[in-house]
């Protein structure tokens, strides 16, 4: 079959898997100077599966959609490095705050002035909001059938998209067409490194917000390199509604953050008796520790 | 996320040589691809950055991918089935995160799909590569053999195969025989040009092949009937598509487990001649093996890190008498002796690498035009300082890293003798790097002539000129003591006129240059970064001047007529 359209919703997040004492503020907020901001992992392996299908389909392009300050162009450069063919930068003040809602929105409105594709993937859920509301919503309102929880992309071919899907306790295997929305799981294939000459080529590659007023080094090469400017796109861009847009459109409010600290309240002794290993696995077996 | 170049500070002072300038000026042919590749660089300081990258990028495979595979790697090991070797399964896994992250053909031309970096970054790859498993190192760095391919081959070959390496296939080197190790002048495989194939025939047995079932083969092979030397072989490219070479069995080996080292059968194999017959052992396999035993002392250098690396974190963990054994004097002797041989080795390794990315990129330029008179000249200098270095890179590294290998079990105590920690492995990986692409003992009699001829005191001489910072200057007068001291033991052996006598003292003498040239190195390291290297200047200066005059003492007092006594 011919190419297809890939867009990849990813998003740039605080590493919240290695947090060390200072991860939280006083207040209860994240303190997000002391956690490195990454591509968030389940976008990498929806990026994965994205570049399998363009492997597989010559002539296929992905491009990936993130939201964020002029700092979030990473993700793009991250994709481009691995194989992605461009990237759109949704960036504006009047995007900020936004809760899921606001994002699905701000999402589906550049996935509209992109140009519905054939897919649009994305990873389950962040790692900093943990909701894994944004890409449902994101087919909601594009109208479009979505897939969750996926493990693998089996098939893709005439006008059809067959998905291997993680569910309690196993996998199914599921069938629907094109476009779609598809999440993708945490169990799904790594994504592959990041690729010498695509870093090589793509490594100045750079949103227009992010270029420093006084100039840039190498100024010539954006004039002759077109893919070295990452498309950034405001809400006026988008033709957004700016009542559905960041704060403004988000009704989540967040009432209070409590942080919690986990600590061990009673402690028991077990002898390394067969009796007591096996009791303790029947109890953690029951409580759902384990299994 | 761990990323070894990032953590290990010294990779990129290494890097950022000075001489990296001419290194790049040459290899980019003044940056002529920049319009042509979306991938090459504008400049200079671009392709530094490049190089930083490309690094990046290894050191980050290597950290994640490669170094928590390697246990499993060690545990399993490849198969052989039906002739063909299956790798273990985290071996196809590194080799899929390699090929995926385009860190093959590094070294080659971009028009053949490479990267057309320099050997001294791709060789700090290949040290990367071996801290986290020095037997997956082997497989990947087998790629420099394109080198030779690209040296010797034709275009026509070289546009048939080298974009296939580009692009992620393996090689090997197939040379020992049962009956030819050492040496390879005894190679039997017998090459047979048949007319009606139109193309050579390949029939016999190779023994101890790395990585034997790659995709393409440099074979050396016996193609002058009646012959029994080293004139009658030649360099044959086999190709496994072709089919006629089979795996007969996979040694069971003390380490390198994830390096398959194979038996191989040659049934009519059809082979094409690389460069022309005759010229197999003389000329085309003393270049493969010399990148190759480059290629050795780099593995040597990531395993004497890795030894480092366990035994210093053991160390600052382990508690004895009530405090971590770090602090013990007699542990940490052991830790800094590491360190300095560590960091003296890399010195030895990284500047041998640049001396051949001069000589090799202007040897490439002498493909396309001719050199001007100057240039004759710095390729013949940087050659003759490869062909002096390499020897001594391979020898001393490997040795070092044998003994790091030592040291760290010795830190963990009774703990490093159980199979728990990787310090075994790095152990047992660590012993074949003295043994294989010709023992210590061979390098030794590569570099005796530079000992003989005077070239390694012109060396030294001239590292006598190179300014320091002042805290450096006391351990270079040290140094310069060294030197005399060198210098008389050589006199001595010369005048002597006695070829057992130096071939006895050889091992003693090619040392003591090895020892006072690493000095000089980490002194200037140290004089460039001293936060990063003056204290291994000074314990490896009081290391090598114990070990010269060891070797002054006995090297003095021994002559011809003891040789006698020593005979068994």
């Amino acid at each position: 079959m011919s190419g297809l359209k890939i867009v990849v919703l990813a998003k740039q997040v605080p590493d919240t898997r290695n947090v060390g004492k200072d991860a939280m503020t006083p207040e209860g907020t994240v303190n997000r100077a002391a956690l490195p901001a990454i591509f968030n992992p389940e976008d990498l392996n929806a990026l994965e599966q994205a570049l399998r299908l363009k492997d597989q389909n010559p002539g296929s392009t992905v491009s990936i959609l993130t939201m964020g300050p002029g700092r979030a162009a990473d993700v793009i450069r991250e994709g481009l490095y691995r194989g992605a063919d461009n990237g759109y930068l949704l960036s504006d003040r009047a995007f900020a705050g936004a809760d899921t809602l606001a994002t699905s929105y701000a999402l589906a409105t550049a996935i509209k002035k992109i140009g519905t594709p054939d897919l649009i993937i994305g990873g389950r859920q962040a790692i900093d909001g943990d909701t894994a509301q944004v890409g449902p919503q994101v087919a909601e309102k594009l109208g479009l059938t979505q897939i969750t929880y996926a493990e693998e992309i089996l098939e893709c071919g005439n006008g059809k998209i067959k998905v291997k899907r993680h569910i309690d306790g196993g996998v199914e295997t599921v069938e629907g067409p094109l476009p779609i929305v598809i999440t993708v799981n945490g169990s799904a294939a790594p994504c592959r490194p990041r690729n010498a000459k695509l870093v090589m080529k793509y490594k100045r590659a750079m949103a227009p917000m992010e270029m420093p007023k006084e100039g840039l080094p190498y100024a010539e090469e954006y004039a002759k390199k077109e893919y070295l400017t990452i498309t950034q796109w405001s809400v006026a861009d988008v033709d957004g509604d700016l009542t559905q847009c960041g704060l403004a459109g988000s009704p989540t409010k967040v009432k209070n953050v409590e942080n919690i600290v986990f600590q061990a309240k009673e402690s028991k002794s077990l002898s390394a008796s067969d009796e007591d290993i096996d009791g303790l696995m029947k109890e953690l077996l029951a409580n759902h520790t384990i299994g | 996320m761990a990323n070894y170049f990032k953590d290990i500070p010294e990779l990129k002072f290494h890097l950022n040589n000075p001489l990296m300038k001419r290194i790049c000026e040459l290899k980019e042919r003044d940056y002529r691809d920049k319009d042509q590749y979306d991938y090459a660089p504008i400049d200079f300081e671009d392709a530094m950055d490049n190089y930083e990258k490309v690094l990046e990028i290894a050191g980050e495979i290597s950290a994640e991918i490669v170094a928590p595979n390697a246990e499993g790697v060690d545990a399993e090991g490849p198969h052989c089935a039906n002739g063909r070797v299956e790798y273990a399964s985290g071996t196809k896994v590194n080799l899929a995160a390699t090929v995926s992250a385009g860190l093959n053909g590094m070294t080659m031309p971009r028009r053949f799909g490479g990267l057309n970096m320099p050997i001294m970054p791709y060789t700090m790859c290949a040290e990367m590569a071996a801290i986290a498993d020095a037997g997956f190192s082997n497989i990947w760095s087998l790629q420099d053999c394109c080198e030779t391919l690209y040296e010797f081959g034709n275009e026509d070959q070289h546009s048939r195969f080298i974009p296939r390496i580009c692009a992620g296939e393996t090689m090997s080197m197939d040379l020992t025989e049962p009956d030819a190790g050492s040496d390879l002048q005894s190679v039997m495989l017998k090459a047979t040009w048949s007319e009606a194939d139109n193309c050579w025939l390949l029939n016999g047995v190779k023994r101890f092949i790395t990585n034997g079932d790659a995709h393409l083969h440099l074979v050396l092979a016996r193609s002058e009937e009646g012959t029994h030397d080293g004139r009658g072989l030649s360099m044959f490219i086999y190709d496994k598509n072709q089919g006629g070479v089979n795996v007969r069995r996979i040694e069971n080996k003390m380490g390198i487990h994830g390096s398959p080292t194979c038996e191989l059968v040659y049934k009519n194999a059809k082979a094409e001649l690389c460069g022309d017959r005759k010229l197999g052992l003389i000329k085309y396999v003393m270049s493969l093996m010399n990148s190759a035993r480059l290629g050795i002392a780099a593995q040597s250098v990531g395993l004497s890190q890795a030894a480092y690396t366990e035994g210093l974190n053991y160390a600052k963990d382990r508690k004895q008498f009530g405090k971590e054994i770090i602090n013990f004097p007699a542990v940490y002797d052991m830790l800094s002796i590491m360190k300095a041989k560590l960091d003296a080795g890399r010195a030895l390794l990284y500047q041998t690498a640049r001396y051949v990315d001069i000589y090799k990129a202007l040897d490439d330029i002498a493909r396309e035009r001719k050199l001007t008179p100057e240039e004759r000249q710095e390729q013949k200098r940087y050659a003759k300082l490869a062909d002096a270095f390499t020897p001594l890179a391979k020898g001393m590294n490997s040795e070092y890293a044998n003994q790091n290998a030592y040291d760290s079990i010795q830190i963990h105590g009774g703990s490093g003798f159980m199979l728990e920690y990787p310090c075994q492995r790095i152990y047992r990986d660590a012993r074949i790097t003295s043994i294989y692409e010709g023992t210590t003992q061979l390098q030794v009699v590569a570099a005796i002539r530079y000992v003989t001829t005077g070239a390694y005191l012109n060396i030294m001489k001239e590292f006598e000129t190179i300014p320091l910072t002042p805290e450096m200057e006391p351990l270079k007068n040290r140094v310069m003591e060294m030197t005399c001291k060198y210098a008389a033991c050589v006199n001595q052996v010369v005048e002597a006129k006695n070829q057992e006598h130096l071939d006895f003292v050889a091992r003693r003498l090619v040392e003591m240059a090895a020892d006072i040239i690493m000095c000089h190195l980490l002194m200037q390291d140290a004089s460039r970064a001293p936060e990063m290297f003056a204290k291994s200047a000074l314990v490896y200066v009081n290391y090598a001047e114990s070990e010269v005059e060891k070797h002054f003492n006995f090297v003095r007092k021994f002559d011809a007529e003891q040789l006698d006594n020593y005979r068994q």
